[in-house]
């Protein structure tokens, strides 16, 4: 099966810092792939690699089997690789289908030729997307700053979904919510991977790693060190390979 | 920040008048003058109320913009200055070079407003480019359009306008002499002593339709969408590929627009450029925006809030002046104004629903 997306021998430097060292990775459709590192193992470097934050010194990236260049995150975007931040970049002042159109905004013309915010036709269409997720939202007029961590979550996923989200990364996703919240998020995870999206989910929690991950990662020092099925290893030992306690090639 | 959205207000009227106190105000200030001011409800202390505004109504809307990507222009004041000067000096000097009195000043205000937006975009340059902030930035701008204007009038003022300009920059739609009837623009010669009544400015219908197209690209198109969520979030904006740079260079050009324009305005009512013709007003439209409901913090104000602010500010100086009340007076009931203003919008539960 060809992968989503696929990145081969990338190396990234800062200075005389290797944050990448030849690192390889492939994420098929419908596939959650989960990166786990330390703090500085180079997680987040990779990721603004493939999200065209950073540009690699060396190696490729394949989408959908095509070598593809990815310099700034517009070509990202257009190529449906989607962001999810841990702060989630949303603007709070703003609600929800606001916030889901945001630099997309719709417009119709007032008085044949200006181009004002078309708020109902963006309203609905947030509406049609939300109504697929399992987190609820009260209103989509409600500012974000009146949301709860997991509806935050759920708007962010929202805009992905939108604008027809291929690939998605997500960095934390659970991070900073409560206990019902999270096993929300992760049931969203879960759901958007039966959509046929590939994801991968940076996180700490062993625990939504082993629960969501059909294929874990793992970095140190800025080198894969594991790329296992989930099924064939343990918590313990993916925690081996992140402290370093257990050589592997 | 959840539980707030959840606690609703103490009550329906308390929030109702906590969210429109200004407007209520306004309401009484004018109820309470017309009955402790004799003369102040006529039809020429009302239209008085929009003239001596016209500053203020246009560098309030100015500032709130700013004010929405949350930065602040504090050289409002002085490029209203800068634009009464350099408008002065040109029609002046296009007239010298032969134009006719209405070509000098057509031709000397449009270069105004051209000039006028130069210290916009170099505020917004160092705002977003070079990451000064915007106290600083718009400071130095302050004192830098202060000296060039006070350099080109040599420490005087700026005048020898044609008779021209005061007559665009005081007349009215309308006259109405009574026993001669009602006459459009201009009225024919009278004798000293008979009764004229001037009906609706000129140089307010210009402003008010002015505001109005700045109020609905706020509130209705892409840019003003943009101005509210650079000033929720920048990196929301940023990420989302809203080039916020380049459109905060736009704000502050947008608000150093106005201010000139305030100042051309102010150049044809009164015929001359001051260098420090806006010094009172800078504060002024500060306090405006946040009577009006606007956030020092950003993402949040409206045009129609500022009008509000604005006229209040504006019937108070009126209204106490008609009372024959010293001006210090006017200082210290703004200052108490501003402090109940803050007051109100930090003890009011946040709106949880936006239409935008």
């Amino acid at each position: 099966m060809g992968y989503l997306l696929e990145v081969k021998n990338i190396v990234k430097r800062f200075g005389g810092l290797v944050a990448v060292d030849n690192v390889s990775l492939g994420v098929n459709p419908g596939e959650v792939v989960a990166l786990l590192g330390d703090n500085g193992a180079g997680k987040s470097t990779l990721i603004k690699v493939i999200s065209g934050v950073h540009s690699p010194e060396e190696g490729e990236i394949l989408f959908d089997g095509k070598r593809v260049t990815i310099e700034t995150p517009m070509d990202a975007l257009s190529m449906g690789i989607e962001t999810i931040y841990q702060d989630l970049a949303l603007a709070e002042n703003l609600n929800v289908y606001s916030n889901i159109f945001l630099g997309r905004e719709i417009t119709k013309k007032f008085a044949g030729f200006i181009p004002v915010l078309d708020h109902n036709y963006m309203h609905s269409e947030a509406q049609k997307v939300l109504d697929t997720l399992v987190i609820k939202i009260p209103s989509l007029r409600a500012r974000i700053k009146s949301l709860s961590g997991g509806q935050r979550q759920a708007v962010a996923i929202s805009r992905s979904l939108y604008w027809k989200a291929r690939l998605l990364i997500m960095d934390e996703p659970t991070a900073a919510l409560g206990v019902a919240q999270q096993s929300q998020v992760l049931e969203l995870v879960e759901s958007l991977k039966h959509r046929g999206i590939g994801i991968i989910l940076i996180s700490h929690t062993m625990f939504d790693v082993f629960k969501v991950a059909d294929r874990i990662v793992v970095l140190r020092r800025g080198q894969k060190v594991a790329d296992k099925k989930r099924s064939d290893t343990t918590p313990d030992e993916i925690v081996s390979y992140i402290v370093g306690a257990d050589s592997v090639q | 920040m959840t539980d707030r959205a959840k606690t609703a207000g103490p009550s329906a009227t308390s929030s109702f008048i906590g969210r429109h106190w200004a407007a209520l105000f306004l309401v009484l200030e004018v109820i309470v003058f017309c009955i402790v001011a004799d003369g102040f409800f006529t039809l020429h202390t009302f239209q008085l109320v929009f003239i001596a505004g016209i500053p203020l109504f246009l560098l309030a809307v100015a500032e709130t913009f700013v004010i929405i990507t949350g930065g602040i222009d504090l050289s409002v004041g002085f490029i209203f200055g800068f634009g009464t000067v350099v408008s002065a000096k040109l029609i002046v000097a296009f007239q010298g070079l032969g134009l006719g009195d209405a070509e000098a000043i057509l031709v000397g205000c449009l270069a105004t407003l051209l000039i006028g937006i130069i210290p916009g975009y170099v505020n917004g340059w160092l705002v977003a480019r070079l990451r000064v902030p915007p106290f600083i930035a718009t400071y130095s701008m302050l004192s830098v359009s202060y000296g060039i204007s006070e350099i080109l009038v040599e420490g005087s003022q700026a005048g020898n306008l044609p008779y021209l300009a005061t007559v665009v920059g005081t007349s009215y739609f309308a006259y109405f002499i009574p026993g001669r009837g009602l006459s459009f623009f201009s009225h024919e010669r009278v004798t000293r002593g008979t009764d004229v009544i001037s009906i609706l400015p000129v140089m307010v219908v210009v402003v008010f339709v002015i505001i109005l197209i700045f109020a609905f690209v706020l509130r209705n198109t892409r840019f003003g969408q943009h101005t509210y969520a650079i000033g929720g979030s920048s990196d929301a904006a940023v990420r989302s590929g809203i080039s916020v740079k380049w459109h905060l260079e736009r704000v502050y050009m947008i608000s150093s627009f106005l201010a000139t324009l305030a100042g051309i305005l102010y150049t044809l009512q009164y015929a001359e450029g001051k260098a420090d013709a806006g010094a009172s007003y800078l504060l002024d439209s500060i306090v405006a925006v946040v009577i009006g409901g606007a956030s020092l913090y950003g993402g949040v104000g409206t045009i129609g809030g500022t009008l509000i602010g604005a006229l209040l500010l504006s019937v108070l100086e009126t209204g106490l002046r008609v009372l024959g009340l010293p001006n210090f007076t006017i200082y210290v009931t703004v200052g108490v104004i501003l402090i109940v203003a803050v007051l109100v919008d930090q003890f009011l539960p946040e709106r949880t629903d936006s239409y935008r």
